[in-house]
């Protein structure tokens, strides 16, 4: 069966022809990303050009898709299309950047497609920085089969988002989470997977036992999660790809839960109770070398990786509240770094490691929020009922949640927000969901 | 490559994602489920704190009549089956401990039933959270079960932290039903 590490699409860099090369003095085509309001930067996509007549129904579509992107994160605006003068129809014709001036697009980015009769999609573009009057960077072209299409799409839009605010993308990724039915106390939950912004979901398992924190391994190819498959929960391991599961294999008679990859894809890190007590423990994903990190009587829990592999931050109730803390990975003494007012929970380290997420509790209202790996300057993003178990997007800029609204018909559903506290959104599902993880940027 | 683009680096097909959906089951479970299922219809007063297909598998209703005092229906509605607990504590109650007192008699009576303990919580809190507190709270049980004389042989804990709310209002009087470890008897041994 094929796996996601076998998804590799080409990126190929392309001469250009005729190559107009930026112009330094004109100052380059650019958005930093602070944490102060910005101004959207506006941008054109018109229709890509189909170069051949199978091509026809990817092009519209994939010039949707790169708008789509790069509109939801805040950072862009989209000069809709009826305001275009200029409609280019071959990839190569001149740009009349006063035509895309006019319409104070400031970035433009072309494209073509076109369709082989072997079922193969080749997707080119140039980005052009309107108001230099100059191409930005290279030409690109991805190549794959058509059922590839938004793959391709996530390329060309993480291509310009990068070359753009000089970060790397998220829009080539996928989100692992659990989809919900049912009432509420009796609720469905099956393991789905799904493009980072809703599209293409799929189910990775049925909905017989409650599965609850999925979690990809750091080559997005495999999944950890917890399930009530045995009636007690116990860490499982699937394969995206083929999507076989196997128990982890741990002490028979503990419950087991909260599993994380650590950043080597071996090692899992992951809660285990026994006698009422819940502690952290972690341990090859083959199921050798377990070794218990933390022995209190408290709560340990939620433990995540820094992205380095050398510490590990997690959430305990040592202090009469649950609070973050921080210890290497080998256990021992753990510094406490919460100390707002209120309980904090499921603590995720962020990919670049300057950044720790987390779920608070105060004042009967949920939280999600960002500190420092040492706990300083901590930020509130969301304020709501239930808002839990946050999840990075692969360059760090982006968060991705759980929302549960109240009352007895309440439901979950996934948000995203930046790591500013803006650009609030919900994530666009049928049903409920809830537990998402991101993965990183596919290969 | 077409002639616009002389020199393509690399040009690698890119196969589609197509995870098979799973169906995998064992079949056992299925035909616990539908057990389930139709023992609830048979019996609608003692399916309060059993699950469906999504809950705790393998564990069925209360059986028997509740007139029977060594029927499971008698310990889950005559003597009851559940303690509950304050926000964020695992410690019994008075009460608790006295309900507990007449479960380990029944239990200690009708020794061909064993028990699954298990160990619940409201919605307010994160998910790792609330299992770790189920599983103090059904641990609360078990060890007071086990000081009247239960043997813990016959004893497991289950938590389901947040999972499976009996009570499904956001408000105290909801949560204050949550909050719970239930002792769910059933014939055999408890694997």
């Amino acid at each position: 069966m094929k796996t996601i590490q076998a998804l590799g699409l080409a990126l190929a860099l392309i001469g250009l022809p005729s190559v107009t090369f930026a112009q330094q003095s004109s100052g380059p085509l650019r958005i930093e990303i602070t944490d102060g309001v910005i101004e959207p930067l506006p941008f054109a996509v018109p229709d890509f050009v189909a170069e051949t007549p199978a091509a026809q129904e990817f092009a519209q579509s994939i010039g949707a898709v790169i708008a789509s992107d790069l509109a939801a994160t805040g950072l862009f605006r989209e000069i809709p299309k009826d305001a275009h003068i200029a409609r280019p129809t071959s990839f190569d014709s001149p740009v009349q950047y006063s035509d895309w001036k006019a319409i104070n697009a400031q970035a433009l980015i072309k494209g073509a497609v076109s369709a082989g009769a072997d079922g193969k999609l080749v997707v080119k573009f140039r980005v052009f920085d309107v108001f230099a009057d100059a191409q930005l960077g290279d030409g690109l072209q991805f190549g794959g089969s058509t059922g590839s299409w938004r793959r391709m799409a996530h390329k060309v839009a993480d291509a310009v988002y990068s070359r753009i605010t000089g970060e790397g993308g998220y829009f080539d990724s996928r989100v692992v989470f659990v989809s919900e039915s049912g009432p509420k106390n009796s609720r469905l939950k099956r393991l789905a997977i799904m493009d980072y912004d809703g599209a293409n979901v799929q189910f990775l398992t049925d909905n017989s036992s409650i599965v609850l924190a999925p979690r990809f391994s750091p080559t997005g190819d495999r999944v950890l999660y917890t399930s009530y498959e045995s009636g007690f929960p116990r860490i499982y391991v699937l394969d995206v790809g083929t999507v076989k599961r196997r128990a982890l294999d741990v002490q028979a008679e503990a419950m087991t839960f909260a599993p994380r990859f650590g950043p080597d894809g071996r090692m899992v890190v992951f809660s285990l109770s026994q006698g009422g007590n819940t502690d952290i423990y972690k341990m090859d994903i083959n199921g050798q070398g377990a070794q218990r990190l933390t022995s209190t009587p408290s709560i340990e829990t939620a433990p995540s990786f820094s992205p380095d592999g050398n510490r590990i931050v997690f959430e305990s109730d040592r202090s009469g509240t649950p609070q973050l803390y921080v210890m290497s990975a080998n256990g021992g003494e753990a510094t406490r770094i919460s100390f707002g007012k209120g309980r904090y929970g499921t603590p995720v380290w962020s990919p670049r490691g300057d950044l720790i997420a987390f779920t608070k509790q105060a004042n009967g209202r949920f939280h999600i929020g960002v500190m420092r790996a040492d706990g300083a300057e901590e930020r509130l993003l969301t304020a709501s009922f239930l808002d839990e178990g946050p999840t990075w997007s692969p360059n760090g800029r982006v968060i991705m949640f759980t929302r549960e609204t109240q009352g007895a018909s309440g439901i979950p559903a996934l948000y995203s927000v930046d790591i500013s506290g803006r650009n609030l959104r919900r994530v666009p599902i049928d049903g409920g969901a809830s537990d998402p993880a991101w993965s990183p940027l596919l290969k | 490559m077409t002639d616009a683009f002389p020199k393509p680096a690399r040009n690698v097909t890119v196969p589609e994602f197509e995870p098979k959906t799973t169906m995998e089951k064992p079949m056992k479970i299925y035909s616990k489920a539908i057990i389930l299922v139709a023992a609830l219809a048979l019996s609608a007063c003692s399916g309060a704190n059993r699950f469906g297909p999504g809950g705790a598998g393998g564990i069925g209703g209360a059986d028997g009549s509740v007139s029977d005092p060594a029927s499971p229906a008698y310990f889950q509605q005559t003597i009851g089956d559940r303690v509950l607990f304050p926000v964020d504590q695992a410690t019994l109650t008075a009460e608790g401990r006295d309900l507990l007192i007449l479960q380990a008699r029944w239990l200690m009576a009708n020794g061909d039933y064993s028990a699954i303990i298990e160990g619940h919580a409201d919605e307010q809190g994160t998910r790792a959270y609330n299992l770790a507190l189920g599983a103090r709270r059904s641990n609360a049980v078990h060890e007071y079960l086990i000081s009247q004389g239960v043997s813990p042989a016959r004893l497991k804990t289950v938590t389901f932290g947040k999972e499976r709310p009996i009570s499904i209002c956001s408000v105290e009087s909801c949560y204050s039903q949550n909050r719970r470890a239930v002792t769910v008897v059933a014939a055999g041994g408890t694997s």
